[in-house]
């Protein structure tokens, strides 16, 4: 199991490779570099802007950009942003623990409302229920979250002022009192990005239930009196599970584009917001590293889901 | 002395788009204690469906138990819901499926899927529960049994799997178990080892089985007294000696001539006879027999009237109109 993991490690290490590669040559094609604002500006003289575009060797080629960035990454030195004036590692570090809550939180919802409400729309097929759940399903994925957090904000915020709109980073307040406000502000970004992603994993659970009910062995175990209950979770719910977790690993490469808009809604300092904000300022280095850490992400997000469907289907052998 | 499970009038309907498909229209068997009956007839007959509205196993809806009653043991069984019949699945009537290779969960080990059948009903701990079922797999031939019970289903061989289907369906030991064509999935070999194995566990147990197959030889080699239906209906019952001696209805003496011969020499070989046609689609039955159309003695009365199954010997009865007219069929 452990040998598994590590080897499916490696192999994830020259999938990162490729992956830096082209971001770096698409970036590199982009127009603009943290340097272009010199040349407009009738302040800096053009041989200084020249030379310090030699002096971090940017007007190199790219592949002897692309090695030096790697060597440096690989160091751990992931560069310098121009516009905050500090590390890029700082900067990601302090954003990334926000990104991670509310995207965290609003997986755990969907999950939380997607497997019982698909389970239990799929055991009453075209019955009430499933029409409820399957119209709100519908209404979920259409609306996009730009437009559902502006509604949210308009109606929890603004008419109602129950909620904050816009998130903090820097609550005064402590013990109690801070968790519980780090809780409120955090609710709507998280219901947005969260019911979003349970209307889709709830037709999912539902089909993928709908699959596994009429097959041989569900029939089997009602032949034994189990029951209902025990039917349904023990014996079709863990093998309709299997390809849930596929299609929740592979769904998190949108989940994190869903999470940079909703994060520019409610102004989260996370990293999705500060990737929209360093491709707006040309801060290449930050945009470098961004893309690369989500890039991390969804390589680590398939490697659990790869462990997981092990752990659920015993036909998969980590080998 | 009544019998152990009495079927009388069933009706099992599906409603699909094109209307009502009636694959179960008015069935009687029974079962006694302790006895083979083999319920034959080709795929489509509502051999099945019958056998899975005795527990409520088939999917409502579409389908749906209309008319009839299921007696076990004096007590229906129709009006009972799913949940009340929790408590005689299993414990009261076992249930070996005709797919080994997907009647078992494949995440869940073998042993666990039979004990958890002993956990519900006998209230056994997880510990006894796994030793009983261990004693289960050495009586049903499993090698290594104390081992296998911590594999999972894909593990096995298809004979294998048949073999933990039957000690699931026996754990509990009950009074009834049905076996819906136990052999048909499995190569000629080992169709004889189960086979065996079932009569083997029937010595041991005592229970009753109903066995359903469309295959004559099985039911030569396994039954005492057999029910053949056609297309929804029961159309002849007589125990299998004087079934296969004297068969009365056309049906029944189209599938005797259809089991194909070694015995013969090659000189007397004949082409194997076939029933031609196939089974009639149960929407909107014409009236009549159902089998007039692929009956080579059919009149006029056959369209038109339907034959009621009546007795024509002491323990056989069947449903022709052709004995009534002439006393015997020819």
């Amino acid at each position: 199991m452990s040998q598994y993991v590590l080897r499916r490690l490696l192999i994830a290490v020259p999938s990162l490779l490729g992956i830096s590669l082209v971001l770096y040559i698409v970036l590199a094609l982009a127009p603009g570099d943290p340097f272009s604002e010199l040349a407009t500006n009738p302040n800096v003289p053009p041989e200084v802007g020249a030379a310090l575009r030699a002096k971090f060797g940017l007007d190199d080629p790219i592949y002897l950009r692309y090695l030096r960035w790697l060597a440096a990454m690989v160091q751990g030195d992931w560069g310098f942003s121009f516009v905050s004036r500090m590390n890029v590692d700082t900067l990601i570090l302090q954003r990334l623990p926000t990104t991670l809550y509310v995207i965290g939180s609003a997986q755990i919802l969907a999950l939380l409302i997607a497997i019982p409400v698909g389970v239990f729309a799929a055991t009453r097929p075209y019955s009430i229920f499933d029409q409820i759940a399957n119209t709100f399903a519908f209404i979920g994925f259409s609306l996009p979250t730009f437009f559902t957090g502006l509604l949210f904000i308009l109606v929890f915020s603004i008419t109602l002022d129950w909620l904050p709109f816009v998130y903090s980073s820097d609550i005064k307040a402590t013990g109690i009192r801070w968790l519980f406000e780090q809780i409120r502000q955090a609710i709507m970004p998280v219901m947005v990005l969260g019911l979003f992603q349970a209307a889709s994993m709830t037709r999912f659970v539902r089909s993928a239930m709908l699959d596994v009910i009429r097959l041989d062995y569900v029939t089997t175990a009602r032949a034994k009196g189990l029951g209902q209950p025990r039917v349904i979770v023990k014996h079709a719910m863990r093998n309709a599970m299997i390809p849930v977790v596929t299609l929740v690993a592979l769904q998190m490469p949108a989940v994190f584009g869903g999470a940079i808009v909703t994060e520019q809604i409610f102004r989260i300092p996370g990293i999705g917001s500060l990737l929209i904000s360093s491709i707006l300022s040309n801060d290449t280095p930050v945009v470098m590293a961004v893309t690369f850490v989500f890039a991390c992400l969804v390589v680590l997000f398939n490697l659990i889901a790869d462990i997981l469907y092990g752990w659920l289907d015993p036909r998969i052998s980590f080998r | 002395m009544a019998p152990l499970l009495e079927i009388k009038g069933l009706k099992t309907h599906f409603s699909t788009d094109d209307g009502m498909l009636q694959a179960v229209d008015g069935v009687d068997i029974a079962i006694n204690k302790g006895e083979t009956l083999c319920v034959v007839g080709e795929s489509g007959c509502g051999k099945t469906v019958t056998a899975m509205s005795i527990l409520k196993l088939i999917a409502m809806p579409p389908g749906r138990i209309v008319q009839g009653q299921i007696l076990f043991e004096g007590r229906d069984l129709v009006p009972l819901t799913s949940h009340e019949l929790d408590d005689i699945r299993a414990k009261d009537i076992g249930f070996i499926f005709q797919e080994p290779m997907t009647s078992l969960n494949p995440v869940l080990t073998v042993g666990e899927q039979v004990a958890e059948s002993l956990r519900r009903h006998e209230g056994l701990s997880k510990k006894d529960a796994l030793a009983r079922t261990v004693e289960m797999f050495k009586l049903v031939q499993i090698p290594n049994a104390a081992g296998r019970v911590h594999d999972y289903p894909h593990q096995f061989s298809g004979g294998m799997r048949q073999r933990v289907m039957i000690a699931m369906a026996l754990a509990c030991k009950p009074k009834l178990v049905i076996a819906d064509e136990p052999t048909t999935a499995l190569d000629v070999t080992i169709q004889a080892q189960i086979l065996d194995l079932l009569q083997d566990m029937k010595d041991r147990f005592g229970m009753a089985v109903m066995l359903i197959t469309h295959a004559m030889g099985v039911v030569a080699e396994t039954a005492q007294r057999v029910v053949v239906m056609y297309a929804g209906k029961v159309v002849e019952e007589a125990d299998v000696d004087s079934l296969f001696e004297n068969p009365r209805h056309p049906y029944t003496q189209g599938l005797i001539r259809s089991i194909p011969r070694i015995d013969l020499d090659s000189k007397n070989k004949t082409r194997l006879e076939a029933i031609g046609g196939s089974v009639p689609i149960l929407i909107n039955p014409a009236p009549g027999c159902r089998f007039a159309p692929r009956c080579r003695f059919a009149f006029d009365r056959c369209a038109a009237e339907e034959p009621l199954l009546r007795e024509v010997a002491p323990g056989h009865r069947m449903a022709c109109h052709l004995g009534e007219k002439q006393g015997a069929v020819a």
